[in-house]
């Protein structure tokens, strides 16, 4: 067995030091009848060539995205990730480390944590942010239960406009302690108020921005009449590349800030492992779940890192923590800070103008098209077409002629029949003008 | 000790000791090739980029007048600044793959490369996770395939795949469990926690609003079985029981607990944490738990890349497979098919999408590698180079608890006690030989607690080396060393590093210095 380096004569000379005539007594605490005496009925070790072409065969059993059009968003997006950043993050030093617990041989990664926090909460426009979570679902869960912390209220408010499973995920999250959700109805072209749900009860109001629906819609009205309530605004972002082009929820009044980073930096990945962004007013920084790194000095007095704050955190706290996460997603984050690191500013800005203008050049061209409507008016790289018919129906459709193109709300709303027509549809820097014409051409034939 | 030391120089005791003289300060602030390497926030300069994008397409916007009217404060940098700054950041970390890295219940072992070359592959890494389904099947088969494995390995019926690490799995079981007891209408009040359980079990417990109830351990560091069946009652909801424990201790009274607490009426959570020991050996399903997460990133090797991602699948027994979280595959007329919408028990769903596909990939790239026979001796491995540790340190530095051990072995500061020498000054010394110290100061129930993890990955000579270093840190300790102690580490990238301050004054991010500070 390749990964294992005692041979038998190791095995024997541990065991007459250790006083054990086989490993069969190093498990005597074991019940006997729990004992397996002969190895579980699965196939034997296999070498690399055997394995590699095993899983490969797999891999070819789907179609990936950008092997072909692909329009797919509500959520993950596609976009070109530097060749830089996966030989980085695979450098030994990154991938196999654990969590930086000793902080003087972890300072790698505790320096690109600072960077981290540092370039998220920069794009957000907030003031702290955390050294990630799970995902953009988790984070946007996590952070209804900071409001509810700093205000000591259990109601929330759920925008029409949210990820139907943002909304699940919080549902479950707050399921067993007391919440009471409050949903808005889906919102596609953004023109929902929420204000007349806000009180004195309430802790949060959840708006994603831009919408599920793609719409982008200015909150900086709904922020104060939040705060006036004593209520808190929380601000989704599912497609981070959108803070290169658009106000920044800081700037609109936003408390906290949840969001999905995996658009920079990492692969679609089927669903995960995704990047949850998470940032926050300075105020409530004793509120905030998870890790966080923090400047210091060392006993030369040089700069250096380490995990701070640790006292609202599990391994201390204990039943009374923030939050109860431990594993994050490290070395997602480190991929969003290298690609966000070559970008740099100019970059990201840049990054998201061609994502905008490909999606408009896109809107028009589909819009165009006799029996499609865009019905999202504002919008960044994703929007919502209305079709003659159910969207799902023309998904399959062209997923025939090997076009993804795009993704039908019913997939994600099939308890909302009055949805069925609705198409997503993202435009990426990776969206060529072909792409454009394929799908035009498609969606012509199959809608 | 049976130790080849030809041609080792000697550790040079004189370098750590107080008064040497610091290292030659150098013009660079480098140091041979340890670098001084400043924030990208310092080194950035407005007009550069590390990539090259064309022109955007002339257009008139439709951001609804939401644009930015603000540049983004972030720095400029060239590729080759980008590579050199993450280059001389990663060299700042310890790794497995430079060194053994005993860190107790991490399970810190090698991470095969095959199973980063698979998951990049196309067909797994750029799919969407919104596909129409019969553009995934690979993908669904792989899930299933690692669900498949799971079941086996733990004799358990059932497994949700979505939670994204160990404390998102103990979520996802609780989770269950409320939702089962709520289906029974007896939803139940508190939930037993050893008092040696890592803190994720009780911040876990109280998010699903149950009272944690501490259970003492007794004097073998098990739990104390009488005095966790006098806490056991009619608002007893379920008992959370890490097993091998964090004592790296199997729990040889499992099966009683298991029937008082399904006796009472409860729901039995077992901790999985500590798998390794266990794979091949011992199917959990056998020892009368009711759920247990499963940490892909430790047990399957999944690299912790500085702290994740993970994955968490969690298996079920039958009673409680109906409340398993959305979504979840199934065999459908037309290959597989995922349901992501349920009109019946799933008590909800727990991340964005499917779980972490990575990790699966991994997962199975690494089971099928081992095969079943590979998997046991990997827990035989593991616990054989635990319990080799011990017996080799058992006459300068005595295990807690008395062998066998299980993966893992606890130390103690016993007998550190009046060398002025405490754990964390042992720890930070061990950093100076080139290791990574070992778990400290955890499980709480043992004082300076040194919990040791080898893992099956090292070979004999290297458990012989972090020996034979183990025993000369002891006996210098007992030799009066401590100053020098007191001063590691000393050949680290930096020294001890002042965490008061970090909490006191935290500084969370980077600002630019003001217009005063730069013109200093």
């Amino acid at each position: 067995m390749r990964y294992l380096p005692l041979t038998p004569t190791d095995r024997r000379d541990m065991l007459a030091a250790i006083g054990a005539a086989s490993v069969d007594e190093l498990y005597l605490d074991v019940p006997a009848g729990a004992r397996l005496s002969r190895a579980i009925d699965l196939p034997d070790h296999l070498g690399e060539l055997e394995v590699e072409r095993d899983l490969a065969g797999l891999a070819a059993q789907n179609l990936a995205a950008g092997a072909v059009p692909s329009f797919l968003g509500a959520g993950a997006y596609r976009h070109h990730v530097p060749a830089a950043v996966d030989h980085l993050i695979q450098r030994s030093e990154f991938l196999t480390s654990y969590t930086p617990y000793q902080p003087e041989i972890s300072q790698g990664t505790l320096q690109y944590l600072f960077e981290f926090q540092t370039q998220v909460a920069t794009i957000t426009g907030m003031e702290v942010a955390n050294a990630s979570m799970y995902d953009g679902a988790t984070s946007c869960a996590e952070a209804v239960l900071m409001a509810s912390r700093v205000t000591r209220r259990k109601r929330v408010v759920l925008s029409g406009g949210l990820h139907p499973h943002y909304r699940n995920v919080v549902k479950t999250m707050t399921g067993y302690t007391g919440f009471a959700v409050d949903v808005a109805t889906p919102d596609v072209t953004g023109s929902e108020d929420l204000t007349a749900r806000l009180g004195p009860d309430l802790a949060c109001v959840v708006v994603q921005y831009p919408s599920f629906f793609g719409h982008l819609r200015d909150v900086t009205r709904l922020a104060q009449r939040c705060h006036e309530a004593g209520s808190l605004l929380i601000l989704v972002v599912t497609e981070v590349v959108a803070l290169g082009l658009v106000k920044p929820p800081g700037a609109m009044g936003a408390d906290i800030v949840a969001a999905e980073g995996q658009g920079l930096g990492n692969a679609l990945n089927f669903g995960g492992p995704y990047l949850g962004l998470f940032a926050a007013r300075a105020p409530h920084v004793r509120q905030m779940p998870g890790r966080l790194c923090g400047e210091t000095v060392d006993a030369d007095g040089k700069r250096g890192f380490v995990l701070t704050l640790s006292t609202r955190e599990q391994h201390i706290r204990r039943e009374k923590a923030t939050s109860n996460i431990c594993t994050n997603s490290g070395l997602c984050a480190l991929a969003f800070c290298i690609h966000l690191t070559l970008l740099g500013g100019a970059g990201f800005a840049k990054l998201a103008a061609i994502n905008h203008a490909n999606a408009v050049t896109l809107a028009e061209k589909l819009g165009g098209i006799a029996g499609i409507e865009v019905a999202t008016p504002a919008f960044f790289n994703e929007f919502t077409l209305r079709l003659k018919r159910p969207a799902a129906d023309v998904i399959d459709a062209l997923a025939v002629r090997r076009i993804l193109a795009g993704v039908p709300v019913s997939r994600l709303y099939p308890e909302r029949p009055e949805l069925g027509d609705l198409l997503l549809v993202a435009a990426t820097e990776t969206t060529t003008t072909a792409d454009m014409d394929a799908l035009a051409n498609g969606l012509r034939e199959a809608a | 000790m049976a130790m080849n030391r030809e041609g080792r120089g000697a550790t040079a005791p004189t370098a750590t000791a107080p008064g040497a003289p610091a290292p030659a300060a150098t013009f660079s602030g480098h140091r041979g090739l340890q670098y001084d390497e400043p924030l990208i926030f310092e080194q950035g300069q407005p007009g550069r980029m590390g990539v090259d994008l064309p022109e955007p397409q002339p257009i008139a916007a439709r951001l609804g007048g939401l644009g930015r009217t603000q540049p983004i404060d972030l720095p400029g940098l060239a590729e080759p600044q980008v590579v050199r700054h993450f280059v001389r950041l990663s060299q700042k970390n310890y790794a497995i793959d430079a060194n053994l890295y005993p860190l107790g219940s991490c399970t810190m072992k090698h991470n095969p490369r095959l199973n980063e070359k698979v998951a990049r592959l196309p067909g797994f890494a750029d799919l969407h996770p919104l596909q129409p389904l019969q553009t995934v099947q690979g993908a669904l088969g792989v899930i299933d395939e690692v669900a498949r494995w799971i079941k086996l390995l733990t004799g358990m019926p059932a497994v949700a795949m979505s939670p994204g690490a160990g404390a998102h799995g103990e979520l996802c079981g609780l989770m269950a469990i409320r939702a089962a007891l709520i289906a029974r209408g007896d939803p139940r009040q508190r939930v037993l926690v050893p008092d040696s359980a890592h803190g994720t079990n009780p911040a876990t417990a109280a998010l699903c609003a149950y009272e944690v109830d501490a259970v003492p351990s007794n004097a073998r560091g098990r739990i104390d079985l009488a005095a966790f069946k006098q806490k056991l009652g009619a608002d007893v909801a379920a008992v959370m029981l890490t097993n091998p424990n964090t004592c790296g201790l199997f729990e040889d009274e499992i099966l009683e607990v298991a029937d008082a607490i399904h006796a009472a009426g409860g729901f039995f959570y077992c901790d999985g944490a500590n798998f390794n020991a266990l794979v091949g050996r011992v199917r959990p399903g056998d020892l009368g738990i009711d759920t247990m997460h499963i940490n892909l990133h430790k047990t399957f090797s999944t690299p912790h890349g500085g702290g994740g991602p993970g994955a968490g699948p969690v298996v079920f027994s039958a009673a409680l497979a109906p409340y398993a979280p959305l979504p979840y595959v199934v065999h459908g007329p037309q290959g597989f098919a995922l349901v992501e919408h349920d009109s019946g028990r799933a008590f909800g769903r727990m991340k964005a999408f499917h779980g972490q596909m990575g990790m699966f990939v991994r997962a199975l790239t690494y089971m099928k590698s081992h095969g079943g026979d590979g998997l046991r001796q990997v827990a035989e491995d593991a616990v054989l180079a635990a319990n080799y540790i011990l017996a080799q340190m058992q006459d300068v530095l005595p295990p807690t608890y008395p062998a066998p051990c299980m993966h893992e072995v606890l130390f103690d500061d016993r007998d550190l006690k009046d060398t002025g020498v405490t754990t964390l000054d042992l720890a930070k010394a061990l950093i100076d030989e080139g290791y990574h110290p070992m778990t400290v100061y955890f499980p709480l129930i043992v004082h300076g607690a040194m919990l040791v993890e080898p893992t099956e990955t090292e070979s004999k000579a290297s458990l012989d080396l972090f020996i034979g270093t183990l025993r000369s840190l002891v006996a210098r300790a007992r030799a009066g060393e401590a100053d020098a102690f007191h001063a590691a580490p000393r050949l680290a990238p930096t020294r001890r590093l002042d965490e008061t301050r970090a909490a006191r004054q935290p500084i969370l991010r980077w600002t630019p210095p003001s217009p005063k500070q730069a013109a200093e």
